[in-house]
């Protein structure tokens, strides 16, 4: 794999301005979406950004695929929640904008227990164990509700203590900022892991093994290591879970959660540093939106995941860095009429699916409402026929249009690809 | 005793299942390197499809169509997805079936509705097989049938266990499944093929034989194992959307504890869950009532009560992980396994 940062000399500006955007990003969100959905949608972005990009720690840098990374972070939210308890009845006397590296500390800690059994193993193993492990603590808070709270899970209130500076983090702004400040800190950290000797090696765990351990490293501890460091920000993006919503309920250790950050941070791009933060943004988006949205969502995201780990194994973040080529080079405007038709025709059988989908549901579950249903502001009769032909004819030329402009721009594609070719020896030549 | 028994014959019915289960994962694991982690999903669709077949044509008939639907769909999931990204490697080969997993749970909510369904043992195979008759002072008994009511009436006294038919019923199926996959692997030219593409791929290509249809076929085998289990535990249990997920960490738990890729530790470790999650469930034994027992019992407000408090039991469902970590910290390798990832 060739070097995926750049660096400029003597100082490097690209890298600078990427962070200052970032920053400047967390910054002004919240002035730009004001309304409560958009806060509490941005409020659980930062926190969906740490626990992806911990989570990418694993899939993408270490190629540990784990079937169980809430158990981290879930079990960060409930010992910050419990530490918010401690606080709020006068025993223990920490600022509530600390809570989250208690939390940090209980993911470490879990980690470094569950870890130890986890990390024995690499690949296939490595999946199936995390599953265990994951069923097991699940399975476990529902024997011990003395914890976890049983069925209501454990409430909490995150105005105790003294204000430091007058943040009493009651408003619902100063959570946001206090989870924008730990999420750039945690990403600028989880970033500079990379650049150590230990994400180095980490990396080269995942593409080596064998050759890693001949140089004379132990791929086990380099893997407990990393696992680690992900549990103690996957424990962060606990606690400020639980500072955040004030409660925590036993699904946060469950196996859905698990499946989601991974299905997310696959999709945003598990190859890249910032892919995890595309995929955790539509995590949210996701999760808020669409589920309000349909109620056949997690079919979509099925669907579109398989899709994805079949023509794009890269993510969102490798077709994003792909095209990013092709603009360096100049070659972007010679694609984008197979762009513009490929996007006509995906959106076509799109449509066709999404129509046949929820007439399927609608006729399953809102069987009282009548035939009729809304789509898109247009009403389909589900008992007739009309709308079953047309959306099988939708999809039928969909699918065939879409065949056709695939192929044009697989050919085109690949035309582009030899012309940078071209270019770059053309360049090495001069 | 007649108890024990009893849910030793539940334990085996239950460990066999895990078997057919766990047997078509550890086949599709050895052969193409593949964790199929829709193994489950498959065993769902069994399940789902012998309760629509059964409403029209029968049990029977399900018995054998719906397992072979469900082969017929892996095959296709393999030939048209699972091999297409085979090139990437074996996380993405794991990931795309797990996305799979997320599409057969919202497609059966969607066909079947999110609630359990009404897929019923059938008439011929319901009541009890035989029971188990502990008469006072005579010692135990074996009764055919649901037992004299002279002797397990209500009045008489004497503790009886009823085995039912659809256990034995499904214990033997499994055996048969099991004994000519068996017979397919080690005596006919079919299963001397596969064998060798298990081991030595290139070399049984480069004598013709069209490896990637092999697999094909093994993976299909597989599902259909998976949906064969379907059609029997489906009614045995609860046919539910969620039955997927519920045993699909138990089916991998099963693998690793075995040995990844042993099939023969596999039907070891099959067994062992399944006995150890029947008995379980009837221990009601905690930490704290034993230290009771011997004389030093735990208080209410000791820290650790409600750790200890937890009866056997309660614990049932975390025992088979517990087994695992067990097993990871002795025995790495598994129980017969031979390969050391």
């Amino acid at each position: 794999m060739s070097a995926n940062t750049y660096s400029f000399r003597p100082y490097n500006v690209g890298r600078f301005v990427l962070w200052s955007l970032f920053a400047l990003v967390l910054l002004v969100a919240p002035k730009l979406f004001t309304s409560s959905l958009a806060m509490t949608m941005l409020t659980q972005m930062g926190i969906a950004i740490i626990v992806c990009l911990s989570y990418n720690m694993l899939l993408g840098q270490g190629g540990m695929l784990s079937f169980g990374h809430a158990v981290y972070s879930g079990l960060g939210a409930f010992a910050a929640i419990h530490t918010l308890n401690k606080v709020g009845a006068g025993e223990w006397a920490i600022p509530v904008m600390l809570i989250p590296i208690v939390g940090g500390i209980a993911g470490l800690l879990v980690a470094v227990l569950l870890g130890a059994v986890s990390t024995k193993k690499s690949g296939n193993t490595f999946a199936m164990i995390t599953l265990g492990v994951g069923e097991l603590v699940w399975s476990m808070s529902l024997m011990l509700p003395e914890f976890f709270g049983g069925e209501g899970g454990v409430s909490s209130n995150r105005v105790v203590g003294t204000p430091f500076l007058g943040l009493t983090f009651g408003p619902q702004i100063q959570v946001y900022y206090l989870i924008a400040v730990y999420c750039f800190i945690c990403t600028a950290l989880m970033f500079a892991f990379t650049q150590t000797p230990l994400g180095r090696m980490l990396n080269a765990v995942r593409d080596n093994p064998e050759r890693v351990e001949f140089i004379g490293y132990d791929t086990q501890r380099v893997r407990y290591f990393a696992f680690m460091i992900a549990g103690f920000f996957a424990g962060i993006a606990g606690g400020l879970y639980a500072v955040n919503f004030e409660i925590v309920t036993a699904e946060v250790v469950g196996a859905q959660r698990s499946g989601a950050y991974l299905l997310f941070t696959f999709l945003g791009g598990s190859l890249f540093f910032f892919g995890p933060i595309i995929g955790a943004v539509l995590l949210v988006l996701a999760s808020v939106l669409l589920s309000e949205l349909t109620k056949a969502w997690l079919l979509y995201l099925g669907l579109v995941f398989l899709l994805m780990v079949m023509y794009a194994p890269g993510g969102i973040a490798s077709l994003l860095m792909m095209n990013m080529r092709l603009a360096a080079y100049g070659f972007l405007r010679r694609l984008w009429t197979s762009y513009l038709a490929l996007a006509g025709t995906s959106l076509t059988v799109l449509t066709a699916v999404a129509v046949i989908v929820e007439m399927v549901y609608h006729i399953k579950l809102n069987e009282a409402l009548g035939p009729q249903m809304s789509f898109a502001g247009v009403m389909l009769d589900t008992r007739g026929t009309d709308a079953w032909v047309g959306a099988l004819l939708l999809l039928a030329t969909g699918v065939g249009l879409f065949e056709v402009s695939r192929r044009q721009f697989v050919r085109h594609w690949g035309q582009v690809q030899e012309d940078i070719e071209a270019e770059i020896q053309r360049r090495e030549g001069l | 005793m007649e108890t024990f028994f009893v849910f030793f014959l539940n334990g085996i019915s239950y460990g066999l299942l895990l078997f057919m289960l766990s047997s078509g994962l550890t086949l599709i694991f050895s052969m193409m390197g593949v964790l199929n982690f829709a193994h489950t999903s498959f065993y769902m669709m069994g399940a789902y499809f012998a309760y629509a077949l059964a409403g029209t044509l029968g049990f029977f008939p399900a018995l054998i169509i719906a397992p072979l639907l469900v082969g017929l769909l892996g095959a296709a999931f393999e030939r048209y997805s699972l091999r297409k990204v085979h090139v990437y490697g074996h996380v993405p080969e794991l990931l795309v079936t797990f996305g799979l997993s997320y599409v057969v749970l919202e497609v059966v909510r969607l066909v079947w509705g999110p609630a359990n369904v009404d897929y019923r043992v059938p008439e011929s195979l319901s009541g009890p097989l035989f029971t188990l008759a502990n008469v006072k002072g005579q010692g135990l008994s074996w009764l055919a049938g649901a037992g004299d009511a002279a002797i397990c009436g209500p009045a008489s006294g004497n503790s009886c266990t009823q085995f039912p038919i659809y256990r034995g019923f499904m214990a033997l199926v499994a055996l048969f499944m099991l004994g000519s996959l068996w017979l397919l692997l080690t005596r006919t030219r079919i299963g001397l093929i596969i064998q060798a593409a298990l081991t030595h791929p290139d070399t049984t290509q480069a004598l013709g034989h069209n490896v990637p249809r092999v697999m094909m076929g093994v993976f299909g085998g597989g599902c259909a194992l998976a949906g064969l289990a379907g059609v029997i535990g489906g009614n045995a249990f609860v046919t539910e959307p969620n039955m997927a997920a519920s045993v699909g960490a138990i089916i991998f738990v099963v693998v690793v504890v075995g040995g990844m890729g042993s099939l023969a530790g596999a039907f070891l470790a099959s067994l062992l869950i399944g006995l150890i999650q029947t008995f379980a469930v009837v221990i009601d034994v905690s930490a704290a009532s034993v230290m009771q027992n011997l004389g030093s019992p735990v208080g209410f407000d000791h820290w650790a009560y409600p750790l200890l408090k937890i009866s056997v039991s309660q614990m049932a469902p975390i025992l088979p992980y517990l087994l695992l970590v067990l097993i990871l910290i002795f025995r790495p390798k598994g129980l017969l396994g031979t390969r050391e990832e």
